[in-house]
């Protein structure tokens, strides 16, 4: 297994260990975030190690604070690193802008973990033009040896240029594992300190004018680190130029020939004179990077201001695709341009009629009961299911169907309020326990500021689960030497003014069937807290009981509600539609036990 | 040199580890090595796909469709669904122990008989090589040892390029001690039945 205190030597590392290795070797002080595939692995990591690190690293409440706590510590002089998934940098987007304007005293890299492809998020947005839109630095490593290496690279620019930096990956950077070098390590400063400099860090109107022309100043110096960086580098002979940057480059690398290649680690400000020199000397080029055409784009521009007609493909001419992560298969569409490796024709897909296998929520998950209650409860009525980011997304799936509107992570309360404001339709927002504390409580509070008659229901199941379970204030933390009480939402949820709330297992189905039921009739902003522990976090940390269910063969007439309402997959039909359980899955939660109708099922210790 | 393996399977049949032994095997022998993993949504009970690629100078993290030197499947379904990585060329190590999705679990689909699974894959690929896994781990100790088996399996495949002595080390290193001669036995359980195919 690696080892990210080793002296020295080469590891086979994931991404997101080698970015870790990456702030031991830097010295890093700080680190924070709200955990986002792909970049949880970073903070399950921090988690463990952060205090033999002699870093100080917190899961902070939602990607907004996790900006704004390590800005602090960067404007104390520190070296500070906050991390998140691409839709995350939208929610520490405020921030972001205006610290652009202060700078920092320190070092600080924003780590922005985008996920084209989409392969576990709500959308595949491209965050290398936060970077322009901030006007600050941005790195983008393309290999996990990278990852390790640039980490201190990128806090060299943002100390020199006292500029924040965006540190961008994506999932196949994030998620690819490689052999890495080991540098040697740097003992973090450990305390900082605060100097007060009152027109940079207090941005009020007359001072953001100032820091404007400052921010400007320090951009124009970033564009000359970036022409002088090792980080942008060409290699190989061609006549004809591809300019690319991230995992892309690995693509070319391994599967282009003949071509001379433009290599950008440094990717904001671009290097617009070493790039216009290259392009004057190749016939064509080619752009080839995911997403967005972000480079393409400022390439259009830098060959017009540089009077330069080399034909540029790219995106904009049609020859690579815009949606999706690519592969070395993406390259198929710039064959005619360049050589491009002979690929063996693949098998052809198989006739056989597979079954299906998307992710599910697993045996025993509590929201499996309350989404079968949910469902019991608004038979016959006209509800919207605004669902949230998290497991219970999963709900989407039949026979709960309890997704109808998802928009972002605590998107699902404020749209229930609007639904009600909108419709005469009942909305029923859920969320789990993290997202409540992330961006639940203030839809809330509106829901009762506005009277907006919604049922809010808090999956609270006692961990931040979808991305590793990661600690949240409902748990309380308990590591890096900092221990802290659980948060108590039942009170929170009173404090702010609710007046109905009920809390209920979600285990017992048919009592939390009534719950909904009263939830959904009540005339008023009502809260529902189905609170039970994820199964497999309790599996985790060796805390579940072994329980075991069994269906009583003489008992079962096989009218199936088990599998209708509940749908565990430690439910086995036989052939002869007979039921029984699966005792490598099920975990004797007893939901399916509470809905049998003729008591077949019994819970056995 | 240039070498790829697809590993494909389900969450939680601990296709990440192989992918972790395997690789660090080819790093032991001194090759380059460019993996890429599933993390996150999928591993909650869905298909799972690892990508290892190893060789004098490997550096993307995904192979092209059809390049695949091998499939590595520890699912049988998976494999089928999974054939377009590899060619007619690439060599198949098949475990034919099912792991049923919960919509077959809840009689709302069919699994199809495993037989006509390995019918289909034999009749694109002529070199397909089937094991069960599972039984055969059980019989070294414990179920849970199935991916050393498989393990095992793959440093029996024909034009294979790592030393089995340095995958079992490997192995070895990456399970908890109590759990190394269990792993061990597994290995050799697995190798034995590929080798004397």
């Amino acid at each position: 297994m690696s080892d990210l205190f080793a002296e020295g030597g080469k590891q086979l590392l994931l991404g997101n260990e080698a970015i870790v290795r990456g702030l031991i070797e830097s010295g890093a002080d700080f680190a924070s975030t709200y955990p986002g595939t792909p970049s949880s692995e970073i903070g399950n990591i921090l988690e463990k190690i952060s205090e033999q690190a002699g870093m100080y690293f917190e899961f902070s409440v939602n990607e907004k604070v996790a900006f704004e706590v390590s800005a602090a510590a960067a404007s104390a002089g520190l070296r500070s690193f906050t991390f998140m998934k691409h839709v995350g940098l939208n929610v520490a987007a405020d921030p972001m802008m205006t610290l652009a304007y202060a700078g920092v005293t320190g070092g600080m890299l924003i780590l922005s973990a985008d996920d084209p492809s989409a392969h576990s998020s709500q959308n595949e947005q491209d965050n290398r033009y936060y970077s322009t839109l901030a006007l600050i630095p941005m790195i983008e490593p393309s290999t996990p040896q990278e990852g390790k290496d640039m980490v201190a690279e990128a806090y060299r620019v943002s100390e020199s240029l006292q500029l924040p930096v965006l540190y961008r990956t994506t999932t196949r950077v994030n998620h690819a594992r490689g052999v890495v070098e080991l540098g040697a390590r740097t003992m973090p400063k450990g305390t900082g300190h605060f100097d007060r400099d009152v027109v940079r860090f207090v941005n009020i109107p007359a001072h953001a004018r100032v820091n404007r022309n400052r921010l400007l100043e320090q951009y124009r110096k970033a564009q000359e680190m970036s022409e002088a960086s090792p980080l942008n580098f060409v290699e190989g002979e061609g006549d004809i130029g591809i300019i690319t940057s991230g995992v892309s480059y690995t693509y070319v690398r391994e599967f282009v020939s003949g071509v001379s290649i433009f290599k950008l680690g440094f990717t904001n400000p671009l290097p617009e004179k070493r790039l216009a020199d290259f392009i004057r000397s190749k016939k064509a080029i080619i752009i080839v990077e995911e997403l967005e055409p972000f480079l393409e784009d400022q390439i259009l521009r830098i060959c017009g201001q540089n009077g330069l007609s080399v034909p540029v493909y790219g995106k904009r001419t049609g020859h690579l695709p815009r949606a999706w992560e690519f592969s070395p298969d993406s390259l198929a569409g710039i064959r005619d341009l360049v050589k491009v490796a002979e690929l063996k024709e693949p098998m052809p897909r198989t006739e056989v009629k597979l079954p299906s296998r998307p992710p599910t929520l697993c045996a025993g998950c509590p929201h499996r009961g309350l989404f079968a209650a949910t469902k019991k409860a608004s038979v016959g009525k006209d509800v919207i299911f605004c669902s949230d980011i998290g497991c219970y997304t999963l709900g989407v799936q039949p026979p709960f169907n309890c997704a109808d509107f998802i928009i972002c992570m605590g998107g699902g309360a404020g749209a229930a309020g609007g639904f009600d404001a909108s419709t005469n339709q009942k909305a029923i927002a859920f969320m789990g326990d993290s997202t409540f504390f992330h961006s639940g409580v203030p839809p809330l509070v509106n829901a009762l500021f506005n009277n907006h008659k919604i049922v809010q229901v808090i999956l609270d199941n006692r961990t931040t689960a979808m991305t590793g379970h990661q600690p949240n204030p409902g748990t309380g933390r308990d590591f890096g030497g900092v221990t802290t009480d659980a948060l108590d939402i039942e009170q929170l949820v009173r404090g702010v003014g609710a007046k109905f709330v009920r809390t209920v297992n979600p285990y017992n189905v048919k009592e939390a069937v009534q719950v909904m039921k009263d939830a959904i009739e009540y005339d008023g902003v009502a809260v529902v807290i189905s609170k039970c522990p994820c199964p497999l976090e309790l599996k985790k940390r060796k805390a579940l009981v072994p329980r075991m269910c069994e269906v009583d063969q003489e008992r079962c007439v096989r009218c199936h509600m088990c599998l209708k309402t509940i749908a565990c997959p430690a439910l086995i039909k036989g052939k002869d539609g007979s039921v029984s359980t699966d005792p490598t899955q099920c975990i004797g939660c007893g939901m399916c036990a509470d809905v049998c109708p003729k008591k077949a099922i019994e819970v056995k210790q | 040199m240039k070498y790829t393996v697809q590993i494909v399977g389900v969450g939680g049949q601990g296709v990440l580890l192989a992918s972790m032994v395997l690789g660090n095997a080819a790093m032991k022998a001194g090759y380059k090595v460019a993996m890429s993993e599933v993390h996150g949504m999928a591993q909650r009970g869905g298909s799972v796909l690892s990508t290892l690629r190893f060789g004098d100078d490997v550096i993307s993290p995904l192979e092209a469709l059809g390049n695949a030197d091998m499939i590595m499947g520890f699912e049988p379904s998976e494999t089928c669904r999974n054939l377009q990585l590899a060619n007619r060329d690439s060599v198949i190590l098949m475990n034919l122990d099912p792991v049923l999705p919960s919509m077959v679990a809840a009689g709302f689909e069919e699994y199809p008989e495993i037989s006509s699974l390995v019918d289909s894959v034999k009749a694109v690929n002529p070199n397909v090589v089937t094991i069960e896994a599972t039984s055969l781990a059980i019989e070294a100790g414990k179920a849970v040892a199935a991916n050393a088996v498989m393990i095992g399996a793959v440093a029996a495949m024909r034009g294979f390029p790592l030393e089995k002595d340095i995958l079992l080390e490997t192995l070895k290193e990456q399970v908890p001690e109590k759990f190394r001669d269990l792993n061990g036995k597994a290995f050799e359980m697995g190798y034995a039945h590929i080798a004397n195919q």
